[in-house]
């Protein structure tokens, strides 16, 4: 029988993230507009274009930085590593593969966890790296993630996680599946608790990420022009022969049809959630 | 041999030559050399047989190891999903709640039935099966059989990674037992959203993985054809999903795969169902939700420094 598969995310030819949150070199090539831009400025912009505003990735600690009063914030669990417990052996192996994205990210594993303080406001937060193995979910960004939810229960904070990631890491096989369901149970305990959750969809959230928590805020925000679905558009388009409308698996066509609460600019986002939370 | 043994069966009932002893000395020798064939099957060689399109579906094992079955239609929003159905059933005088993926096993009834891979429609129409069975305290069993939930526009555009997401988070839930038994493809996302449970098992044959091994290949090796090599590195069989800790029990196959002997597959398969629902019937409403969040909340070892 043909069978059905999915693939993990593939960046859009027209809008290619770059490998790293900061891109190497002195310039950038907009994705969005082709615009050359400086990495100084870029930087100083939190990777947002200035002539367009598209967003590119941001790595996670700068996020949490740039989200926290103060750019502070308590990091947990910061030296949580990985077990190869399948032994993977692909073309590379993933000791490999993880030992190189620790060394090319500076992170031990795909999330940066940890509380802090929105407008006043404690919470705990995570954010997901993009740059390490396409931010891809095994057991430790699993386990971080259901962690930071624990801790908003047992604190009685609200819990925010920004995502960004092609979705479940193959190379821990079935344990990385597991984790949408333990992630989406500790959410489950958080719901009964009335305590909030607030996902920010970041570019890009697809896959086994989106099919468990990402979905499950009791707001979802996303940055604008993300890269936001399912399946990847290859497979969908392989598989159905369709063409794909246009702007597909974007933060706005999601908007539009009805999955997204708001678009949130990156320059808008922290006092936007500060403002949310009052709320809640 | 198997030619040879029906040979000697037609003359020895026409001629009286005393073949019984043969007979029986070549169907042992044939028994044992099918065990041996099928005991030492790779995971790529189960894949195959896991996908026989003369494999047991869903309905099947309704029609031969269930009464007073009846199906229940539509998410009551959009529309009735045919590759996941739901509805009541009777197992072994227990009255339950029955979910599952149904294939189809020629092109006509595959394009009804979506070749199993469901819409969002499909998983919310479980949630609300879910939730009837849990309004009356009927047990839950899901029957897991599908390549993956559908890769398509409509199923983006109308949120199956949601519909997927809020049945795994809401599966935690649930205060009445709940039982998920992989019977053939146990496909990622779209198994997981009906396979939150109290018991996971999984049919010998049958696989249950993060993707498909043909997905695997060609974003690894950039060809599907290492498909066979993906399905090794991923360790999908139930042999190595049981040791590695993540489904409670591999229920054996007859000799071949279950396309082979129906009636033994599923009346085996109801069996270890109704085992698993007596035990989990002793647990308190309160003790089924806590040890549900448990057996999920302990999968996965890091290491912390
Ligand atoms: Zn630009």
């Amino acid at each position: 029988m043909a069978v059905f598969e999915r693939r993990k995310y593939e960046p859009r030819k027209e809008a290619k993230p770059r490998a790293r949150g900061v891109p190497s070199g002195l310039w950038t090539k907009c994705s969005g507009c082709g615009e050359v831009i400086y990495n100084q400025v870029l930087k100083k912009s939190h990777q947002v274009c200035p002539k367009c505003e598209y967003h590119f990735p941001l790595g996670a600690r700068e996020r949490l930085v740039l989200i926290c009063d103060g750019g502070k914030f308590q990091e947990h669990d910061a030296k949580m590593e990985a077990v190869d417990v399948l032994q993977f052996k692909g073309v590379t192996s993933y000791a490999s593969k993880l030992k190189a994205n620790r060394k090319k990210t500076g992170l031990p594993d795909a999330m940066v966890s940890g509380t802090g303080k929105i407008g006043g406001r404690e919470v705990s937060l995570g954010a997901m790296e993009f740059a390490f193995l396409g931010g891809s979910m095994g057991v430790v960004v699993g386990e971080k993630v259901t962690r930071t939810i624990e801790r908003g229960l047992a604190k009685k904070m609200p819990v925010i996680i920004f995502s960004a990631s092609g979705g479940a890491r193959m190379y821990e096989g079935m344990f990385s599946l597991m984790q949408m369901a333990k992630t989406s149970g500790a959410l489950a305990k958080l719901g009964a608790a009335g305590l909030p959750f607030i996902s920010v969809l970041t570019n890009p959230t697809m896959a086994g990420v989106m099919a468990s928590f990402a979905s499950l805020g009791d707001m979802i925000l996303a940055e604008p022009r993300a890269m936001i679905g399912f399946a990847g558009a290859r497979v969908i388009r392989e598989t159905t022969q369709q063409e794909l409308p246009k702007e597909f698996q974007t933060s706005e066509f999601l908007h539009e049809h009805g999955l997204i609460d708001m678009i949130v600019s990156r320059s808008e986002m922290k006092e936007t959630l500060a403002r949310l939370l009052r709320y809640l | 041999m198997e030619k040879r043994i029906e040979e000697l069966r037609k003359l020895s009932g026409r001629q009286k030559l005393g073949a019984e002893s043969e007979i029986a000395a070549l169907q042992k020798k044939w028994t044992e050399a099918r065990r041996e064939v099928y005991g030492n099957l790779t995971p790529w060689q189960r894949i195959q047989i896991v996908r026989h399109p003369q494999r047991p579906y869903l309905l099947d094992y309704l029609q031969q190891g269930a009464t007073d079955v009846f199906e229940l239609g539509g998410d009551r929003t959009f529309g009735e999903d045919r590759a996941l159905i739901g509805g009541l059933a009777t197992l072994h005088q227990q009255r339950v709640v029955f979910l599952g993926h149904q294939k189809g096993r020629d092109t006509k009834e595959n394009l009804r039935r979506n070749f199993g891979c469901a819409h969002p429609e499909g998983y919310r129409k479980a949630l609300r099966l879910m939730r009837l069975a849990d309004r009356f305290r009927l047990p839950i069993v899901t029957l897991i059989d599908t390549p993956g939930a559908f890769p398509g526009v409509a199923s983006e555009e109308r949120h199956v990674a949601e519909a997927i997401a809020v049945n795994i988070r809401e599966m935690f839930n649930f205060r009445v037992p709940i039982i998920a038994v992989v019977i053939g493809e146990g496909g990622s996302g779209g198994a997981l959203g009906i396979g939150v449970a109290n018991r996971v098992l999984i049919l010998e044959n049958a696989y249950y993985s993060v993707i498909s091994p043909e997905g695997c290949a060609s974003i690894l090796w950039k060809d599907r054809a290492f498909a066979p090599q993906a399905t090794e590195a991923l360790r999908i069989s139930s042999k190595d999903l049981l040791q590695l800790g993540l489904v409670d029990e591999v229920i054996p196959e007859p000799t071949g795969g279950a396309h082979r002997d129906w009636t033994t597959t599923i009346r085996t398969t109801m069996e270890r169902i109704a085992h698993h629902l007596a035990e989990l019937n002793q647990l308190s409403a309160a003790r089924l939700v806590e040890t549900r969040q448990e057996r999920y909340r302990a999968i996965g070892s890091v290491l912390e420094k």
